[in-house]
C-alpha cells in the first residue's frame, strides 16, 4: 500500500496531551477528537489539514512520539483527522501498541525523521516499508515491524486479528 | 544467563519455562483494569469485536476516578456507561464514588492487585504495581477490549535496566526524589520499551508507599514497566489484604541486564522538575526564586497517607501563603478516613488548605484545581507536560510531598528547612 502525503512536522516528546488535551477525554468519539488533534501544541494544525484531497497528510516526528497517557484517543484522533501515517525517529510504547492496534500506520526511520522537513512531499510504501522524499528526492530505509505486529497490522488492527485467529482454530 | 524478574513472571503467565527479551509473547493476565477516560472505548471496542460475556467478572477491575465525581455532562455519561457495563457483566471489582480512589492507590490497599500478578491497565500509570513484585503496564482501550474478550494480551518481553541505589538518604528525600533524579539522569526516553528494575540497599530500607511512587513515575522516562523484587516489607504489606493467593517471584540468578546503574543518595537533594518534561529536574539548592500560584498534594503518585502525614508535619501551627491555593486530595476513601482519624484534616484546614473527595482531579486538568493562563502550580503529580493541568500558558513543577507544603507556606518553591 502506497501513500502519498504532505508533512507535518514537530520535534521530540511530543505527548499525548500535545496531541489530544486531556479536557477533551470527557468525550470518546473518534470525529469529535479529530477536531482536537494536535491541539496541545498546534492549535492551527487541523485548519492546516484543510479539507480532504487526493494529497494524504502526514506527521514526521522525532524521538519518543505519543509519550505520557495511555489514551487511544490520541492515535484515534490523527487517525480521524485524516493523517495517514505517522513516522518518527521513535514512538512512546503505548502509543506505538495502540495505533498497531486501531491500524494507524507508524513508521520508525531515524534518518526520515531529521531529514523531512514541513511542507515536503513523501511517498510511503507501507509493505516495502519505504520512505520516498519527492521534494529532496532521497529515499530512507524504515525500522520493518516484527512477523507477529506485521499481522495485527495486515489484519487491520487487533480486534479484527483476534477474529481471524479465532476462525482460523474453528472457534467463532 | 538467568530471568530477570519482570522476565520470569511474563514466563509463567504464557505457559514457557524460559523468555528472552524480544520475544512476542501472548500471556494470560490476572487483572485487566479500565478507567472513566479508557474504558468506554474499550466496552464500545468489546461489543463490536461480539463480546456478550468478560473472560472473568472478578479479573475485570473499574474504577471511576479520572473525572469523578463527574466534573460536567459528558463526564457523567461516561461513568454510567462503566456502571451498566459493570452491573450487567456482574464484576465484582467496580468500585462507585465513595468507595473509589485513584485507582493505582486504591488497588494495591485493596489487596486487588498482588506479588507475581500480570497486570494490563488502560492507563499508562499501571506501571504503579511492579512495586509489589507484579509486572504491570499501561496499555490502550483495544488491548484492554481484547483483554476483556480473551483473558489474554500480546507483549514483547522486554529488557530490563537495573537501577541501584546506594547510600543515605537525606533529610526530606523520599521516592518521588529517586524517580526524578533518575528520570532526569536517564531522560524521558531513557527507559523506552524497556523495564526499570528498582534495587540496592536504599530500596530495601523504603516504605511501600515509596516504593509505589518510583514504579509509578517508571512510564516517565519510557519504560514499560518499574519493578520491585517483593521482600519482608512486601510481603508485610501484603499478608494485611491479600484477597486471593498469591506467588512471590524472584529473578534469577545471573539474571541478563541491559544496563546496570548506580546511584550514590547520600549526594541526591530534594528534586524538583520544571516544566515542560518530567526530566528537567534541579536540586532544590538550585532551583532559585520560583512563585506559585496553586499547590496540589494528591495524585497516584503520591496522595497516600504517608505523603499526607509529611505534609500536615510541615503544615502543622502554619498558615498557606495568602498568594497561594493549596489543594489536598487524599487518594482514597481509606486514605481519608485514615487522615481524619490522625487529625491531618484539622491540621491542612487550620493551615487554609482545601480537602477534595478522591480524584484524579487537577492532574489532568480534570477540575478541582484548573490553572489559567500563566498561573504556575508546584504538584507532587507525575507530569508538567504543557497545558497538563489547565492552560497551554499555565506552569508546573513536580515534586515531593514535604516540598509542595513547604512550597505553599513559603509562597514560593522551598525546602521545608527554609521555612
Amino acid at each position: 500500500m502506497e501513500i502519498k502525503a504532505k508533512v507535518h512536522k514537530f520535534g521530540n516528546n511530543i505527548n499525548t496531551d500535545d496531541i489530544i488535551p486531556a479536557k477533551y477525554l470527557n468525550i470518546y468519539d473518534p470525529k469529535e477528537l479529530a477536531k482536537h488533534c494536535m491541539e496541545g501544541v498546534d492549535e492551527e494544525f487541523v485548519r492546516k489539514l484543510g479539507r480532504p484531497s487526493v494529497m494524504g497528510h502526514c506527521i514526521v516526528a522525532g524521538k519518543n512520539f505519543g509519550c505520557g497517557s495511555s489514551r487511544e484517543h490520541a492515535p484515534l484522533a490523527i487517525k480521524q483527522a485524516g493523517v495517514s501515517c505517522v513516522i518518527a525517529e521513535s514512538f512512546a510504547r503505548i502509543f506505538y501498541r495502540n495505533a498497531i492496534n486501531i491500524g494507524l500506520p507508524i513508521l520508525e526511520s531515524k534518518r526520515g525523521s531529521r531529514r523531512i522537513d514541513s511542507g515536503d512531499e513523501i511517498l510511503v510504501d507501507l509493505s516495502k516499508g519505504k520512505i520516498t522524499n519527492l521534494s529532496k528526492k532521497e529515499n530512507y530505509k524504515v525500522q520493518p515491524f516484527p512477523p507477529f505486529i506485521q499481522k495485527i497490522i495486515t489484519a487491520g488492527g487487533l480486534l479484527k486479528y483476534a477474529r481471524e485467529e479465532l476462525k482460523s482454530q474453528g472457534v467463532s | 544467563m538467568g530471568m530477570a524478574i519482570a522476565e520470569k513472571i511474563l514466563a509463567r503467565h504464557c505457559g514457557r519455562k524460559n523468555v528472552e527479551p524480544g520475544t512476542f509473547i501472548e500471556a494470560k493476565i490476572d487483572i485487566a483494569l479500565g478507567n472513566d477516560v479508557t474504558a468506554p472505548l474499550a466496552i464500545e471496542e468489546f461489543r463490536k469485536a461480539g463480546g456478550t460475556k468478560v473472560f472473568d467478572p472478578e479479573r475485570v477491575v473499574l474504577v471511576p476516578d479520572h473525572f469523578t465525581p463527574s466534573k460536567d455532562i459528558k463526564s457523567a455519561e461516561q461513568c454510567q456507561i462503566l456502571r451498566n457495563f459493570a452491573r450487567e457483566q456482574g464484576l465484582s471489582h467496580y468500585y462507585e464514588v465513595g468507595k473509589a480512589g485513584i485507582e493505582h492507590a486504591l488497588l494495591p490497599e485493596e489487596g486487588v492487585v498482588l506479588p507475581g500478578d500480570l497486570v494490563i491497565g488502560a492507563d499508562s500509570h499501571t506501571c504503579t504495581y511492579g512495586a509489589l513484585g507484579a509486572f504491570a503496564c499501561g496499555v490502550g482501550s483495544t488491548d484492554l477490549a481484547f483483554a476483556m474478550l480473551t483473558g489474554k494480551c500480546w507483549f514483547r518481553v522486554p529488557q530490563t535496566i537495573k537501577f541501584v541505589y546506594k547510600g543515605k538518604l537525606n533529610k526530606w528525600v523520599s521516592g518521588k526524589d529517586l524517580i526524578l533524579y533518575t528520570i532526569g539522569d536517564i531522560g524521558v526516553d531513557g527507559a523506552l520499551y524497556k523495564v526499570m528494575e528498582f534495587t540496592g540497599p536504599v530500596i530495601r530500607q523504603l516504605s511501600m508507599a515509596d516504593r509505589l511512587t518510583m514504579c509509578n513515575m517508571a512510564v516517565e522516562a519510557g519504560a514499560k514497566s518499574g519493578i520491585i523484587e517483593p521482600d519482608d516489607e512486601t510481603i508485610e504489606y501484603i499478608e494485611a489484604r491479600a484477597e486471593r493467593p498469591y506467588e512471590i517471584i524472584h529473578g534469577e540468578r545471573g539474571a541478563r541486564y541491559t544496563r546496570v546503574i548506580e546511584y550514590n543518595c547520600s549526594k541526591i537533594e530534594p528534586q524538583v522538575s520544571f516544566p515542560p518534561l518530567p526530566s528537567n529536574t534541579r536540586p532544590i539548592s538550585r532551583v532559585g526564586d520560583i512563585y506559585v500560584d496553586q499547590a496540589v498534594i494528591g495524585s497516584c503518585t503520591n496522595g497516600r497517607i504517608e505523603d499526607l502525614r509529611v505534609s500536615a508535619q510541615i503544615l502543622k501551627g502554619k498558615k498557606v501563603h495568602p498568594r497561594v491555593r493549596l489543594i489536598i486530595i487524599p487518594a482514597t476513601q481509606r486514605v481519608y478516613r485514615e487522615a481524619l482519624r490522625e487529625g491531618l484534616l484539622e491540621t491542612f484546614i487550620d493551615a487554609g488548605a482545601v480537602v477534595s473527595a478522591p480524584t484524579c482531579g487537577p492532574c489532568i486538568g480534570g477540575h478541582m484545581g484548573v490553572l489559567a493562563e500563566g498561573e504556575r502550580a508546584i504538584a507532587t503529580t507525575n507530569r508538567n507536560f504543557v497545558g497538563r493541568m489547565g492552560h497551554s500558558k499555565a506552569e508546573i513543577y513536580l515534586s515531593n510531598p514535604a516540598i509542595a507544603a513547604a512550597s505553599a507556606v513559603a509562597g514560593k518553591i522551598a525546602s521545608p528547612e527554609a521555612l
